[in-house]
């Protein structure tokens, strides 16, 4: 039997957790180690296990699989989350790359001075409120289906809620001109796949603190 | 019959480069709509064909594909050359990452403050041949192939050889601890489509100059001076 998937990361959010939401979303149990010390890292990169010395890194099937995009592209063409056609799969990048981009900043915002955090998260709401959310909406709209792409559970709902959950953690009435979307939040939470996930206790991580910030800029000597 | 695919972007390198080089390389005619101004770039975006309101955007099979990685995995599955398998695939996956990384640095070093600019240039220069370039030549060593990936052409060595050229335009004798990746990049270069691109005259566009430089920064109104280090897009994942 095919162990469960393991993911090497700090023990917060950064670039994994699009990851562990997708592999939640498909109800695929994993397994997590957490990197703690700068030990734990370079014993990892001294294996041979991170192809271009870094994390995430998730083991499985075999692999040691790096680079964000290439472990969820992986993850969703493997639990059938990709769409069922090259056109279809399309939409599902170009959705998820907006929002993958949206949620970058946010993580990277993390790690400035108080001044540059505060500017970043004002720019990163301004942002999805102009430029990503209505995108969104409108796509909605035009097909008036509950996912985003092909009438089915997808990638991108599963991208698409992550990135709306992290936003109203910014700012709580980021949603008010978005109904469609707001519907979207409430029809998602409710996949139980989803709706575990979101349940305390479950492997989702909280937003980075100051402790977060520290054990990283400590690991990666930054 | 379906029309050519067509391009939108300025007259430069930038992000479409590389969506130039897979067309290219796969055979493909292309046509492009090259914007100058602000202006003009302005008119696209109202057109309401850009999803996020950027670029680059390519109009193919009847869509508006925007977001690089996205356009770049279309062309490569309907090209066949994504691999044969979700494996395959995954590892041209991990190494265009790794590639766009380095040529994401390489791509932005002209904007660099005149006292950045050394500074940046040895950074991209260390990271090319100690993070980067022993990858993919230990990649050809251990798998003793012509390719990166299943022993065929893929994505994946199209888009190491166009950052190969790139790299050598920083420093021009940049695979001298390379051999393998050597012998690659003049394999690649006999290849009939990559040759074509090659020659003066094609599709390829050239380095941004003083000139082009302006333009650019006019047309996306870039902020000034960046430390490579810093930038969210280009800081190495981790």
């Amino acid at each position: 039997m095919a162990a469960k998937p393991k993911l090497y990361y700090f023990r917060g959010r950064g670039r994994m957790e699009s990851i562990r939401w997708l592999l939640a979303a498909a109800g695929e149990e994993f397994e997590e180690e957490f990197l703690e010390k700068r030990e734990q890292y370079e014993k990892l990169g001294k294996e041979g296990c991170l192809l271009f010395g870094q994390v995430p890194l998730v083991e499985m099937d075999g692999m040691m699989l790096t680079q964000t995009r290439a472990i969820l592209s992986y993850l969703a063409a493997k639990y059938n989350l990709y769409g069922k056609d090259l056109k279809e799969r399309v939409r599902i990048d170009m959705y998820v790359d907006g929002t993958l981009d949206l949620m970058m900043m946010i993580a990277v915002a993390a790690f400035k001075s108080p001044e540059e955090k505060e500017e970043s998260l004002a720019l990163i709401v301004k942002k999805a409120k102009t430029r990503y959310l209505p995108v969104f909406e409108k796509i909605l709209k035009d097909h008036g289906q509950d996912f985003l792409v092909g009438n089915k559970f997808s990638w991108a709902d599963v991208q698409l809620i992550e990135a709306i959950l992290m936003m109203e953690e910014l700012n709580a009435s980021i949603l008010s001109d978005f109904p469609l979307l707001k519907a979207f939040k409430t029809r998602i939470s409710s996949i139980p796949t989803i709706k575990k996930f979101l349940q305390p206790g479950s492997q989702r991580k909280p937003p980075p603190d100051q402790h977060y910030v520290d054990v990283v800029k400590h690991i990666l000597q930054w | 019959m379906a029309g050519k695919p067509k391009l939108h972007y300025f007259n430069g390198r930038g992000r479409m480069e590389t969506i130039r080089w897979l067309l290219a390389a796969a055979g493909v005619e292309f046509e492009e709509e090259l914007f100058e101004t602000r202006e003009e770039f302005e008119k696209l975006i109202q057109g309401g064909t850009l999803l996020y309101d950027q670029v680059p955007m390519v109009e193919i099979d009847g869509m508006n594909l925007v977001e690089t990685r996205a356009i770049l995995r279309y062309l490569a599955a309907k090209y066949d050359l994504y691999g044969r398998n979700l494996k395959e695939q995954a590892w041209i996956d991990m190494y265009v990452e790794g590639l766009k990384d380095l040529s994401d640095m390489i791509m932005y070093f002209p904007l660099s403050l005149p006292e950045e600019k050394e500074k940046n240039l040895n950074y991209i220069l260390e990271r090319a041949t100690t993070r980067f370039f022993p990858v993919y030549e230990k990649a050809l060593r251990n798998n003793g192939q012509d390719f990166l990936v299943g022993n065929r052409i893929s994505w994946a060595d199209i888009q190491l050889f166009e950052v190969i050229l790139m790299t050598e335009e920083c420093k021009s004798d940049v695979l001298l601890d390379f051999p393998l990746l050597q012998e690659f990049k003049v394999r690649m270069s006999h290849i009939p489509t990559i040759n074509k691109f090659l020659q003066p005259g094609s599709q390829r566009k050239p380095p941004l100059d003083e000139d082009s430089m302006k333009t650019v920064k006019n047309i996306f109104r870039f902020e000034h001076g960046m430390f490579l280090k810093n930038m969210t897009t280009i800081v190495a994942e981790y």
